[in-house]
């Protein structure tokens, strides 16, 4: 059990961290929707429109990690076989 | 013949008036392309949104360019950034309070510094900006393209004219009451301002 919870514990904060470098590293707060450029080619103006997706930020890394630091603690709550 | 000269004289002078006279484009835009975009850079963090809620009437006569007058609003509530905790408390009591303050505006009083070329005009815009209640004085440096007969390319089977106007400026956060006490590390007091619309005249 003990083991289970060590490797649960990295496999969140490998996890986390993979997902927060792939989707761009996002250094602000985690964001539901990205803006998505349009060019309108009449008046040459850059239309913005809204993409439903989540790009993770450092809130999801935080608490991805702190998720991962709890699951190594309560390892420590079972016994060494 | 007594009765023909100030006839045709009445009827040149009308024509000439029509030919001159200044058109009102309406920034109303159903394709939803016209926007704000607003960007703070702090040093902890970026915050960039947008807002596409843009109505309002831009006068403009190609001829005499520098009788154009602007009355341009924004809907606060058109707001957006991409966290929805931030967006909620961008549109909240503390910081651009849209339920009481739902519009953005600017008007101007007189446009300086007019330079045509070609079918592009730049100029300062000088007026009154209101943010949250707050007016104030500004002048914002615009640039207006004028597509003449182009408004059939947006919208198919109207003949009018398009009239893209494009502005760059920046605020101070305080200056308009938006939560002035927030931390500048986090929140940046200059907020700058990048707007990309176009409007419609119908013939």
């Amino acid at each position: 059990m003990r083991k289970i919870f060590r490797v649960l514990a990295v496999s969140v904060a490998l996890a986390a961290g993979a997902a927060w470098l792939v989707t761009g590293a996002n250094r602000g707060w985690s964001k539901t929707s990205v803006p998505v450029k349009t060019l309108d080619p009449v008046t040459g103006i850059e239309g913005l429109t809204y993409e439903k997706r989540f790009v993770p930020g450092l809130d999801f890394l935080g608490v991805s990690l702190f998720a991962s630091a709890s699951l190594g603690g309560l390892s420590f709550l079972f016994r060494r076989n | 013949m007594n009765t023909l000269i100030p006839t045709l004289s009445v009827i040149l002078s009308l024509t000439s008036a029509a030919i001159a006279a200044p058109q009102v484009f309406n920034f109303k835009d159903p394709k939803g392309v016209n926007n704000a975009v607003f960007n703070l850079d702090a040093p902890l963090e970026a915050i960039t949104g947008s807002a596409n809620g843009v109505s309002g009437t831009v006068t403009f006569d190609a001829a005499n360019p520098a009788g154009t007058q602007f009355k341009i609003t924004v809907a606060a509530a058109s707001l957006h950034v991409g966290n929805p905790v931030m967006k909620d408390h961008l549109h909240g009591a503390m910081w651009m309070d849209v339920a009481k303050y739902p519009d953005m505006s600017f008007e101007s009083k007189a446009v300086k510094n007019v330079k045509t070329t070609g079918d592009t005009t730049t100029l300062d815009a000088v007026g009154t900006f209101t943010l949250r209640g707050v007016s104030k004085e500004m002048s914002l440096p615009v640039k207006l393209t004028y597509l003449k007969d182009k408004l059939g390319l947006r919208v198919p089977n109207q003949k009018g004219d398009l009239l893209v106007v494009r502005s760059q400026f920046s605020i101070k956060r305080g200056d308009f009451g938006i939560n002035p006490k927030a931390p500048e590390d986090k929140v940046s007091d200059t907020i700058e301002i990048t707007l990309s619309i176009a409007g419609a005249s119908p013939k």
